[in-house]
């Protein structure tokens, strides 16, 4: 009996000194964590036969507090422009191309296209194994002098193939991005 | 092996020299812990036939004995039976301590009343039947049963409890005397307890049982394992649950071996599987859950000591709703707009990303040991580890990968000691040593929502209850628990200049790597509680409580430190360095009937909260993959002003009905404004049938309502990219009112020991309502669970 209480105590004080031994020892420094998978920029490149025009998004700190910076060149009346779309991770360095994923995996990816104002069509002009649109390349029409927007949007797991509406499209938003642009 | 049981025996001889065989024996029998006597002891000297009753005074004469050794078996009916040695040696007087708070040892109440652990505060009790009824459901699930308890829900298996409008770490939960520390981070973090290891579960509103923890501001909710019982027995009992909705069930068994030494061993085991889970209209895809648990007791409980060891294990998969998982604010204002969910899949059991898995392991050795005259000292080492993934829709070659991966792990050493050897007044003193460690793996690729942090806590209490007379009883307490977290975390530069910790805190930059710091926050708190109340028992029927309860709360690290885009739940989440200590100053009164025919219960209560830390909607940030609603941390001062009140009739021996009634106001009173996520008013209606002669038959039907929730914060408004325009984002208005039907039957039959098969029915949701709850998260994408018919077999062996 007595043995056994001794035991209990001796056990009961030694966990103690396991738990509070255990408290000095960590000192470690976390690893740091770059996010892989994040696009920071979005450059699309639309060139026509006067020269080339560039709208993009920067997002230099990802889902930090600082909003894009977004720019966009003037684009020309009643002219159809070649585009085309440039991911980038620009965290890293140098800066991962994002692109490429996309081009790889173009059957989960889709860009859309809303346009108003003095921006009046677009189309497609790449697709992917199935057949269907991706919208890395294609076609941008501008109208009559004035101002319009352009919105960009990149979905991953579309629903293809869709009726070109985001609505009918469903998946996740990657980017969302709204450039308003003069026509001269 | 001998049961010795252990015995103080004080000699008392006197020096008259005897002749053999005419030795008188003059005992006393008295009660172990406050030396008062006891009557009506019946003693047995065994191996003769001679036997004699305690008097009055405790005591009782045996005469013409010879000298020598002699063994006495001492039985009273409130005490354990103990035997004891006694040398004659002429005329012996012999003193002899019996246990007299069986309770205490709890041996042998297992069934009727459960000891309260307070006094003077509201207290209510699970019953086992009540658990065994949820015995598919969570935790949070089974509680709703008490009024004043609700659920916060982030999915149809992830539910928190609320206890009068309080959630998160502001409750404490313990398991088997552990306090479990995985919910406190998000509303996405369910207690990891299963709900069929425990049969004992009671709730205590408010943090008047400050024993357990001094930050308990919410409630504390305990839930034991079931007293074995000290006897040779072998028993079982397995329970099988099959539900319509989710298409699955659980099973959970469990077997006793108990010895009469007061050794035990115990071994129970679970196993839940749900499909896909329904709307009245809908699946809700990707709700499924797998969940198994086990957990393993051996201890001995014996009379002046006793010892437990114990260990379990709780491993669940839980989907999350698919359609919750959107991408930017335009895609929330859609869903909030719209009546059908984005993605409804075919039924399955497969679960898929976004979905969290979570481990749970928690061992515990304990022992207790009682000094005569004194009291009992327990102390107890507890260990706990969980493990936590959550998935998130990732592409590429992190598909499969975890976006959250973290392993937090406890140890903790309590020790008190209760004196109990005055009548009518008990004092237990206790101190609590903790060390916590957190790890946020990198390999997520994922920048860390919760960081790495070690954290240390100290407490030391003392409670005490004092009978004033046999209609008062009287406890107060007090405690002080120090904290300190030491944590690293990287801030992006921009969201540390956007706050203004770099002119706050930076003293505790210990690296800059250009886009990121790493900064080592150590926050020390020390925080006291207190707690004073009465019981006063106006006659048999009627009581009256009454409690005030000081305390405080410590933030915890999601609060201090949630930064970034919490892709799951789509939103930024922003805690703030600043945040201090949160103190609460809560007044509850309780007046209760209990009379054999009806009975009600009325409780009103009002908690003053100072420096209250709540998380709110507060705008929107823009990144390039849209705007994304920002929820931020901020404390306020607040009110919550409130009442339980539940009723009982019985009509007649076979007739009962049932009616409860929670309603609680909360109030930012900085600015005046009502306070989110309050749990709506609600009212509960049940009649039951029950008639023992037809297999102890019950029906009971039980209606619902639940009020909508009027007081609400406003609306924001957001840029909406889509639009071109701001909208408002419609992220506070509650869901209307709705009423919901169950119906419960059940019958027990009796295949090899009598009524040890009971079957029941249920059906909740009876008529397949459409509703949506104001705390369940998932509201802004899809409707509540449709009609859930389930079949339970509980089979007692």
């Amino acid at each position: 009996m007595k043995r056994n209480k001794t035991l209990k105590t001796v056990l009961a004080l030694s966990l103690m000194a396991t738990v509070m031994t255990s408290c000095s020892s960590d000192d470690d420094t976390p690893e740091v964590v770059n996010e892989e998978e994040i696009i920071t920029t979005m450059t699309v490149t639309l060139t026509s036969a006067d020269g080339t025009a560039t709208l993009q998004s920067q997002d230099l700190d990802g889902d930090g507090p600082t909003a894009p910076v977004i720019t966009a060149d003037n684009l020309t009346a009643n002219t159809t422009y070649t585009g085309s779309i440039q991911l980038l991770n620009e965290t890293e360095t140098p800066a991962e191309d994002i692109t490429e994923e996309v081009e790889e995996e173009a059957d989960e990816h889709q860009f859309f296209f809303g346009l108003s104002g003095s921006l009046t069509d677009v189309t497609y002009t790449d697709t992917d194994e199935d057949g269907y649109p991706i919208g890395l390349e294609f076609e941008l029409t501008t109208g009559d002098a004035g101002s319009g927007t352009i919105t960009i949007t990149l979905r991953h797991e579309p629903t293809k193939p869709n009726d070109g509406t985001l609505a009918d499209a469903g998946g996740e938003t990657d980017i969302a991005q709204t450039f308003t642009v003069t026509v001269e | 092996m001998k049961y010795y049981l252990y015995v103080f025996v004080i000699f008392c001889s006197s020096i008259i020299c005897a002749q053999d065989c005419n030795s008188i024996l003059l005992g006393e029998i008295v009660d172990f812990h406050d030396n008062s006597t006891l009557s009506g002891a019946t003693i047995n000297i065994t191996g003769k036939n001679l036997s004699t009753v305690s008097k009055e005074n405790g005591k009782f004469t045996f005469k013409n004995l010879c000298d020598g050794v002699l063994e006495l078996e001492i039985s009273h009916p409130e005490c354990t039976t103990k035997f004891v040695t006694v040398t004659i040696n002429g005329d012996t007087f012999s003193e002899i301590r019996l246990e007299h708070h069986l309770e205490e040892l709890s041996e042998v109440k297992v069934i009727g009343d459960v000891p309260k652990s307070t006094n003077s505060a509201q207290e209510n009790i699970l019953s086992v039947k009540d658990i065994e009824r949820n015995s598919g459901n969570s935790l949070g699930d089974a509680l709703k049963k008490i009024a004043g308890v609700s659920t916060l829900n982030t999915g149809g298996n992830i539910v928190k409890p609320v206890i009068q409008g309080l959630n998160g770490s502001r409750i404490l939960i313990l398991n088997n005397n552990v306090r479990m520390q995985d919910m406190e981070w998000g509303e996405e973090h369910a207690p990891n307890v299963d709900v069929n290891a425990n049969q004992n579960i009671s709730v205590i509103k408010g943090a008047a049982a400050i024993e357990y923890g001094g930050d308990a501001i919410g409630g504390v909710i305990v839930l034991e394992p079931l007293p074995v019982v000290r006897t040779d027995s072998l028993f079982g009992k397995t329970q099988l649950n099959l539900s319509s909705n989710g298409r699955g069930g659980n099973i959970t068994s469990s077997l006793t071996k108990s010895y009469k030494s007061g050794l035990y061993i115990k071994a129970q085991g679970s196993y839940k599987k749900l499909g896909d889970l329904e709307a009245p209209d809908y699946i809700l895809s990707n709700t499924g859950i797998n969940e198994s648990g086990l957990s393993l007791n051996v201890g001995k409980r014996d009379f002046e000591q006793g010892w437990e060891g114990y260990y379990s294990y709780f491993n669940s998969e839980i989907g999350i709703l698919r359609a919750s998982h959107i991408g930017n604010v335009d895609d929330l204002i859609n869903a909030i707009n719209s009546d059908v969910p984005s993605i409804i899949n075919d039924f399955t059991y497969d679960i898929t990303q976004p979905n969290q898995e979570v481990t749970h392991h928690l061992g515990k050795l304990s022992y207790y040991r009682r000094f005569e005259g004194f009291g009992k000292w327990t102390t107890q080492y507890d260990f706990q580890q969980n493990r936590r993934f959550e998935y998130d829709i990732r592409v590429g070659d992190d598909a499969d990968k975890a976006s959250l991966d973290l392993k937090l792990t406890t140890h903790s050493v309590l020790t008190n000691i209760k004196f109990d050897a005055k009548e009518g007044f008990d004092l237990k003193v206790g101190a609590l040593g903790r060390y916590q460690t957190n790890f946020a793996n990198p390999d997520t690729g994922v920048r860390r929502l919760i960081p790495d942090y070690d954290k240390y806590d100290f407490g030391l209490f003392a409670i005490g209850s004092y009978e004033l007379n046999t209609d008062w009883t009287l406890d107060a307490g007090a405690r002080y628990d120090f904290s300190r977290i030491d944590s690293k975390k990287f801030y992006r530069t921009s969201r540390w200049e956007e706050r203004g910790y770099d002119v706050d805190f930076a003293d505790i930059i210990i690296e800059d790597l250009g886009t990121q710091l790493l900064v080592n926050p150590v926050f020390d708190y020390h925080n006291f509680s207190g707690t004073a109340g009465f019981h006063y028992e106006i006659n048999d029927k009627d009581h009256l409580r009454f409690n005030y309860a000081y305390s405080q709360r410590a933030p915890n690290p999601s609060e201090l430190f949630s930064d970034g885009l919490h892709h799951s739940a789509a939103r930024i989440e922003l805690g703030d360095l600043r945040i201090k200590s949160e103190t609460s100053s809560k007044l509850s009164a309780s007046l209760e009937r209990n009379t054999s025919t009806w009975g009600y219960t009325l409780s009103p209560f009002l908690n003053s909260i100072k420096d209250f830390i709540l998380v709110e909607p507060t705008g929107v940030e823009f990144t390039i993959r849209g705007a994304f609603p920002v929820w931020s941390y901020r404390q306020t001062d607040a009110i919550l002003l409130g009442v339980d009140a539940s009723l009982h009739n019985n009509w007649s021996s076979k007739i009962r009905t049932d009616h409860k009634f929670a309603w609680v106001r909360g109030t930012d009173t900085e600015t005046d404004t009502p306070l989110i996520n309050i749990p709506a008013a609600n009212f509960t209606n049940s009649i039951t049938y029950t008639n023992p002669k037809w297999n102890n038959f019950l029906v009971s039907l039980e209606s619902q309502y639940v009020f909508e929730q009027t007081r609400f914060p406003d609306n924001i408004e957001v840029f909406s990219p889509e639009q071109q325009e701001n909208v408002i984002l419609d992220i506070n208005t509650p869901p209307d009112a709705y009423h919901l039907i169950t119906l419960n039957t059940e019958a027990s039959f009796t295949l090899k020991n009598k009524n040890d098969l009971t079957v029941g029915l249920s059906a909740s949701n009876l008529l397949n309502t459409n509703y949506r709850d104001y705390l369940n998260r998932q509201r802004y994408f899809v409707d509540d669970m449709g009609r859930n018919i389930s079949l339970r077999l509980i089979f007692n062996y």
